[in-house]
């Protein structure tokens, strides 16, 4: 069964080759790039973490809300929903203590990030709206809303002063910055990361509440026939899904880039890893466990990317088609997975029923 | 203010097509039961190939027809991954948008690199309609391509109410079982209507980047894929209905533009963010009233045995 994926991976990657060969550059002196930019150091190592952190945040979101049957493509909305109001807090409430405004931020990231998803959630359990359109749409309204606050009322009034108007928030006070785990770039965030998928896990597998996510997922009807409230738990697992993704949000300003920022597009801040993050999920078999190894390889192809980049000019965006690709290959493949599982029950089927028959005729 | 209101009238019919192209490919293809979300990675992809061709050749009419082509090569794709692999159509249609946006950023970014503009199809007068009082200035100077867009809608409401092909089409997609059983092709029929759908979306995205912006960038369309997308759910998967979705959302982006170049003192962002709102409160309030989508959307068809 995660043999699909693996496959899937190195298929895209085949295509990935046939690409660069196309562009002109020795897909092997790209990938070697590719290699030493995502795994060649510490620095590097801790790069890939790094970048691997919120995909795995958005990830796990992403499990829990396609493992639920809907289909929460508003990671990105949900990752600026949370580094907006965590940046927010820490700008206003500087003056407490670390500590507590660490946890004061994080809580209102996870907060936000659930209220945004509960949008599309409630629109869909109870308005019938689309809930992969919805999603799609308050991706661009929070994305906007961040570039609107970051061009006035939350702008760094250092870049007013210079007249420079640059759009981002002045550097967040340092005494919410998350801890190095060693002397890089690699932070607390990670290790938090790591625990919710964990928890996701035992949420979903070892819960009553889970066990009732995953039945809606699999048999709406069937779930709505046990006298399971279908509604309740569908916006339960959007809002699950989108705290999960907003508390990423909100690691990122405080673990990584310690202020909010943008480019005035709407992935300025995010680098799409709402998107990225979805990939991570389908590559980890929708499993919480297997989004950790899934996001760590994203991460390293992006993070490689950005290197190979200024090595051999090959764009980063190549990793953008690819993942697209992987996606693809992802769902394309799944069907023959379902058809020999299909076909392992039907000899079982056809066996037990000539027993029956066997059992029958002999009384 | 007359003058005014002309102006955001005529540049609403403009910025209507790409919406009216992508939203009624769309539509044939879910009448059919496909559930196609990547229509803005196709859109993408054929703004590009337009763009580039037109920037090597100066032939504008190539620059389409590489874009149809390249829309009916993601057709193919896109019909392959949901029809004959059955795959989750949702997923499916996030994978061929984020492969759109990666592969187009990444065309652009090795074969072109920098921001240029093309000169794209120009305004073309009906003789004696271009010289009606308003209705003229408004309807009738526009490009070939913003004609073609309108045209369209009669042609589809035509094909699909009136042709034994649009029976074929929605039969398909209502139900399968009973039209298998009478001998019409499934996975024909749905490999037709997805094909058809890329192709309308690349000539979606050849209308934006060679005839009303004439230009490409990364990620051009900005979503208008999914917007055209939410217009096949506005419009009840009706052709003359999505034409009016077309236009309501046209006229809020005219009115934005508008509001951005006179610089009314409302900030940009807000502006901006209006269609997605929009989108949003009308995909909410469809919710009253009682229309259903076809019955074998996002359904692949599986053969009883």
């Amino acid at each position: 069964m995660t043999l699909i994926p693996i496959a899937a991976f190195l298929l895209a990657l085949l295509i990935g080759t046939i690409m660069i060969a196309f562009l002109g550059v020795n897909p092997l002196i790209a990938y070697q790039a590719l290699l030493k930019g995502a795994f060649g150091s510490t620095n590097a190592i801790a790069d890939t973490v790094v970048k691997a952190t919120p995909l795995l945040f958005v990830g796990l979101g992403i499990c829990i809300a396609f493992r639920a049957g809907v289909l929460n493509i508003g990671g990105e909305g949900q990752l600026v929903a949370g580094a907006l109001s965590a940046t927010i807090i820490c700008l206003n409430f500087a003056e407490l203590p670390g500590w507590i405004l660490i946890i004061l931020a994080l809580f209102v990231g996870f907060l936000c990030g659930a209220i945004w998803a509960g949008i599309a959630g409630f629109l869909k359990a109870y308005f019938k709206v689309n809930e992969i359109l919805s999603t799609i749409m308050l991706n661009y309204i929070a994305a906007y809303g961040m570039n609107y606050l970051l061009r006035g009322p939350i702008m760094d009034p250092l870049q007013i002063e210079l007249g420079s108007f640059i759009p981002q928030t002045t550097r967040l006070t340092h005494v919410v910055d998350l801890p190095r785990l060693i002397p890089t770039r690699l932070h607390f965030g990670t290790i938090v990361a790591v625990v919710f998928a964990i928890l996701v896990y035992i949420f979903l597998w070892r819960t009553t509440i889970g066990f009732r996510v995953r039945m809606i997922g699999q048999n709406i009807q069937a779930s709505r026939a046990s006298g399971i409230n279908v509604q309740k738990y569908m916006v339960l697992a959007f809002i699950l899904s989108g705290a999960l993704v907003g508390l990423g949000g909100a690691i990122e300003v405080l673990g990584v880039h310690h202020r909010l920022f943008t480019d005035g597009s709407v992935s300025g801040f995010t680098g799409s890893a709402g998107f990225n993050g979805i990939v991570a999920a389908l590559f980890g078999q929708l499993h919480p466990i297997g989004t950790i190894p899934a996001s760590l390889l994203l991460g390293a192809l992006l993070t490689g990317a950005n290197k190979m980049q200024r090595a051999v000019q090959i764009p980063s965006a190549l990793i953008g088609a690819l993942n697209g690709l992987i996606v693809l290959l992802v769902v394309g493949s799944d069907y023959l997975r379902r058809s020999q599982a299909r076909r392992m029950e039907q000899t079982a089927e056809s066996k037990t029923n000539s027993k029956n028959k066997n059992k029958k005729e002999s009384q | 203010m007359e003058a005014i209101i002309i102006g955001i009238a005529k540049s609403a019919i403009r910025l209507a097509t790409p919406y009216l192209y992508a939203s009624i490919g769309e539509t044939i293809g879910q009448l059919s039961g496909v559930l196609n979300l990547g229509v803005d990675g196709v859109m993408l992809m054929g703004a590009f190939s337009a763009f580039y061709t037109v920037l090597k050749t100066g032939n504008l009419w190539l620059g389409l027809l590489v874009a149809i082509v390249v829309g009916a090569i993601f057709g193919l794709l896109i019909a392959f991954i949901n029809v004959t692999l059955k795959a989750e159509q949702g997923i499916s249609g996030i994978g061929v948008y984020i492969f759109g946006l990666g592969l187009s950023s990444l065309l652009f970014s090795t074969m072109v690199g920098t921001v240029q503009t093309v000169s794209g199809f120009s305004p073309l007068s009906i003789p004696w309609l271009s010289n009606l009082p308003i209705a003229g200035e408004i309807f009738f100077h526009q490009n070939i391509l913003v004609y073609g867009a309108f045209a369209l809608i009669p042609l589809a409401w035509f094909i699909l109410n009136k042709t034994p092909l649009g029976l074929s089409i929605r039969a398909v997609g209502q139900n399968p079982e009973a039209a298998d059983s009478l001998g019409v092709s499934i996975v024909r029929i749905r490999y037709f209507t997805v094909v058809l759908g890329g192709m309308l979306s690349g000539i979606a995205g050849a209308s934006l980047s060679i005839a009303l912006l004439n230009v490409f960038q990364q990620n051009l369309t900005n979503g208008m894929g999914f917007i055209a997308v939410a217009l096949v759910y506005f419009g009840a998967w009706r052709p003359t209905t999505v034409l009016i979705g077309a236009l309501l959302f046209s006229t809020v982006n005219a009115i934005q533009i508008w509001v951005q170049v006179h610089g009314i003192n409302i900030p940009s962002d807000f502006t901006l963010m209006m269609p997605y709102i929009v989108t949003i409160v009308v995909l909410a309030a469809m919710a009253k009233r009682r229309i259903h989508p076809p019955a074998a959307l996002n359904k692949p068809f599986e053969r009883g045995e």
